[in-house]
């Protein structure tokens, strides 16, 4: 009776499927069109589901594992029933192998129900405490119902009662894993990840690349075009397709800086919610933490209903610092921080509802091109005794020293002058810009302000077009950030260097030379925009080596390194929390037993220096380096000349 | 009068000047002036300016207005004919603007001159302004010093913006651009003396700091210094001629070194 029903219960489950699919895809149709090559995405999207994202997840072995067993297995057990019960086909061996199959799935649905007993927080629970059970009785299930073809129980097998107790197993296994694929159930994240990866809006990303840099808003708008995202159809189609795939793991809450400080974002619920509103509905069966301070439940939206109106809160979105912690971490490779600034972009350029400080800021970079409102001819005055060569002079110059609005804080402007010593040290051959030079537009485009930072960018593109330099060298993560990664898009590609990397080389090169450093333990802060953005781990850690230092390191550094909150506007923006982002930072920092924390940031030098004392001292290795040169001028010909 | 009808306000609009950069963007005031109309509900705001038409003022229309009548005038131009006769055409309730321009003369005669030709009273420095019950308008006055005063007032009339004015909203890059600059068509009246004036920035006003007497503590000293003291002396003349009101004006300048006067010889 089975083996009769069978065939015809798969044919009605993948019709289902079918037709989950189809409205499922009509849904991220919605969006805006996305240059994607569709055929070339097809097919590199095994190697990305198997190698890229498998580096993710693995970063995690356990669950690895367990993922490896219960998909892999799946997988393979599905295109077996497909043969073996599907269409019939009577072979002992395919039989076999599909028992085995189901028994590695089983195995691991074991792990995944063990991991479900006691869930940590981050884990959404609601339907995804029921699909360790629908695994378990999928493979249970289709092993016994496979025995009588495997040849190890007779045909007769699987009879009156014990036929429907099996029979319940198959529709609720295929239920599970079929329906609930194509209708937004636990497995959806089968589905559209394996779409995702294959129409992922940043391709780079695949095979060991990296791609950060913010993507170009159109500025036009004539035809009354909106800015930005106001509403869910205005991300484009694999950006809606990229919410869909999320598993609900919660890696991203748990590196989330925002979340930990109490402030109003949760990176998970984020995505949830725009699932909520490109199918339409309420957030009434998300089953996860909330965020922080704001009840579930209340939140509604549709794909034209604009988004801060009753599914999101504007301060939701500005609580980020855009440190990419939750990017990093996510092992669907989803973009929250690009939706973010996306939705920012219309709070901005639209509705003019920036936060805080953000209104003065923004009028502050439109009118003097700096963002605290300083006199932009009075750009090179902390350099007034350095005697600096200046590019309307020289014209041409090894390095192009990009200052960085540093040039206007007391604080930073220490670190400019410990690597103006550093570099005439090691007689570089460099020049600034001078009063020529203006913010890069890194706070304005996080701020959503594209307008702002485009013609900044172009106006610093034409600058920088009237000299010959081989590379630019900064202090500043976020100039390095967006001279090197958001600037090719406006026409001006350089060879842009981190004052970290230029210092290692300068040390690798002999060009300066360096005590050890006596004193306390130090620990190492990692920027976000230099790590995460730009893969810099190696460069400052061997600077800080170069000086005899042995680091103690936090527990997160490198690509899991915590954001000190100074990133993407948030201090301007200042979405309160319970905590600051910062003190949290220094608890890490306190905990390494550090007595000098080495930065490469002047945002992170504030932040950190913000903290209540007693904290450790924060230098900046630029400082550190320039306390332990050895002087190698040359005393004899400096006397002659004297 | 009725409450249906939608009443209209016109605020004048000039082109400021960054104090640090010097580059032209909307003028703060002006800007307040237009964050007070756009507070006032059952209102029409509309926007005037006369002078040349630059890219500045689009940042009034990212406020969140659709249009702003341009009445397009030489540099060596008087306004205030212009506006006064675009005002009459379209015969607003109320004109709101700032206290002072930012750039130009920067006198602070515009409204006065342009309440003047119209003959409508004029309130200046004002904060806040809501309806009243009997058709009067209440009007909330900034005095120094935080103070403040409740005046009533029947439509029409001018109100000049103080700085103390709830802050202007930010202007959003998108509405600015889709807004439109309207070109109104006026005559232009040259300014004779527009041609002799020579500019220069402007200067911060020195305060006059009251010297502490029998100061003995840094907090005496300080309160001595920044509370304003109250007006001492000084005289209200009111039925006197006004050749008495006139010397009393010109005794106090004089006393207060504004005037050098040479002594009889």
């Amino acid at each position: 009776m089975l083996n009769a029903a069978l065939p015809w219960l798969l044919a009605g489950f993948l019709i289902v499927l079918g037709a989950g699919a189809v409205r499922r895809i009509s849904l991220w149709r919605a969006g805006r069109p996305a240059p994607v090559d569709l055929i070339a995405g097809l097919m590199a999207m095994p190697r990305r589901y198997l190698v890229d994202l498998h580096h993710v997840v693995d970063r995690d072995k356990a669950m690895s594992n367990t993922h490896v067993a219960t998909a892999g297995g799946f997988v393979a057990s599905m295109a077996l029933i497909l043969l073996v019960h599907g269409f019939g086909v009577d072979n002992v061996w395919l039989a076999r192998a599909l028992l085995l199959t189901t028994v590695v799935m089983f195995a691991g649905a074991v792990l995944v129900f063990r991991r479900r007993l006691n869930p940590p927080s981050r884990l959404s629970k609601g339907p995804w405490m029921r699909l360790p059970k629908s695994l378990l009785v999928f493979a249970a299930t289709f092993f016994i119902v496979t025995l009588p073809a495997a040849g190890i129980l007779p045909d007769g097998f699987g009879s009156g009662i014990l036929a429907f107790v099996l029979l319940a197993g198959i529709v609720a296994g295929l239920g599970e894993m079929l329906l609930g694929m194509g209708w937004a159930g636990p497995m959806k994240h089968a589905f559209a990840g394996a779409l995702h990866l294959a129409f992922h809006r940043r391709p780079e990303r695949f095979g060991g690349g990296r791609s950060t840099g913010l993507k170009l808003l159109d500025l036009d708008t004539a035809g009354d075009k909106t800015l930005g995202v106001a509403k869910p159809a205005d991300f484009t189609w694999n950006q809606l397709l990229g919410f869909d795939a999320c598993v609900q793991c919660g890696r991203c809450e748990a590196m989330c800086p925002a979340f930990a400080a109490g402030q109003p974002l949760n990176p998970k619920k984020l995505i949830q919610d725009m699932v909520v509103g490109l199918a339409g509905g309420t957030d009434a069966n998300y089953a996860g933490s909330p965020y922080p301070g704001k009840e579930v439940g209340k939140a509604k939206g549709s794909a034209i209903e604009v988004i801060t109106e009753g599914l999101v809160s504007q301060e939701t979105l500005w609580a980020c610092t855009t440190c990419r912690a939750c990017v990093e971490e996510c092992p669907m490779m989803i973009e929250h921080v690009d939706a973010i600034v996306d939705m920012r972009r219309f709070l901005t350029l639209e509705k003019g509802t920036t936060p805080g400080k953000g209104s003065e800021t923004l009028q502050n970079l439109i009118a003097t091109d700096n963002p605290h409102g300083n006199d932009p001819a009075s750009r090179t005055y902390w350099a007034a005794d350095q005697n600096l060569p200046v590019m309307a002079d020289v014209k041409e110059a090894d390095v192009l020293f990009w200052v960085s609005d540093g040039a206007f804080d007391m604080r930073s402007q220490r670190i400019l002058r410990a690597f103006v010593k550093i570099m005439k040290t090691a007689k570089v051959n460099f020049a600034v810009l001078g009063d020529e030079e203006r913010d890069c537009g890194d706070l304005a485009r996080r701020l959503g302000d594209d307008a702002t930072f485009q013609s900044l960018a172009r106006r610093n593109i034409e600058v920088l077009k009237k000299y010959r330099f081989k590379r630019i060298v900064t202090t500043d993560p976020h100039a390095f950030h967006v001279l090197k990664n958001e600037y090719p898009d406006l026409g001006g590609s350089y060879e842009v260097l981190h004052h970290t990397r230029f210092i290692n080389e300068l040390v690798e090169q002999g060009r300066l030379q360096l005590n050890a450093r006596t004193g306390g333990t130090v620990t190492y802060h990692d920027p976000c925009y230099l790590g995460r953005y730009n893969g810099e781990y190696d460069a400052p850690r061997a600077v800080l080596n170069a000086m005899g230092i042995q680091l103690a390191e936090m527990e997160r550094s490198g690509f899991r390194s915590r954001c000190c909150g100074g990133g993407g506007g948030a201090p301007i923006t200042d979405i309160p929390g319970e905590r600051r982002i910062a003190d949290m930072r220094m608890d890490d920092i306190r905990a390494t037993g550090a007595e000098v924390v080495a930065v490469g940031c002047q945002q992170c030098t504030a932040m950190l220096e913000g903290v209540v004392e007693p904290r450790p001292e924060v230098q900046d290795i630029a400082e550190m380096v320039a306390a332990q040169l050895v002087d190698v001028a040359e005393p004899a010909t400096a006397r002659e000349v004297a | 009068m009725s409450l249906d009808k939608s009443l209209k306000v016109r605020v004048l609009v000039s082109v400021g000047q960054h104090p640090k950069s010097g580059r032209e963007r909307r003028a703060d005031q002006d800007s307040r002036a237009l964050e007070l109309a756009l507070g006032m509900p059952g209102f029409s705001v509309g926007l005037l300016h006369a002078g040349s038409e630059s890219p500045a003022l689009r940042e009034y229309l990212g406020m969140g207005v659709k249009a702003i009548d341009v009445l397009k005038q030489p540099s060596s131009a008087d306004v205030v004919p212009a506006l006064v006769q675009a005002l009459r055409n379209d015969s607003p309730d109320l004109v709101l603007c700032g206290t002072r321009a930012e750039t130009g003369e920067a006198s602070g005669m515009t409204p006065y001159r342009v309440a003047n030709a119209l003959g409508w009273p004029l309130v200046p420095a004002v904060v806040s302004i809501s309806r009243g019950s009997d058709g009067t308008y209440e009007v909330l006055q900034a005095l120094p010093r935080g103070q403040r005063r409740l005046l009533k007032v029947r439509t029409p009339f001018v109100a000049t913006v103080d700085p103390a004015a709830a802050e202007a909203r930010q202007s959003a890059f998108g509405p600015a651009q889709r807004g439109q600059l309207q070109a109104v068509a006026v005559a232009s009246v040259a300014d004779p003396a527009a041609n002799d004036l020579e500019f220069s920035p402007a200067r911060k006003r020195p305060k006059r700091i009251a010297a502490a007497r029998k100061a003995t503590t840094a907090a005496e000293r300080f309160k001595a210094a920044t509370v304003k003291s109250a007006s001492k002396g000084g005289q209200v003349l009111v039925k006197e001629t006004a050749a008495e009101k006139a010397s009393a004006i010109l005794n106090l300048l004089v006393a207060e070194g504004v005037i050098a006067v040479d002594s009889p010889s």
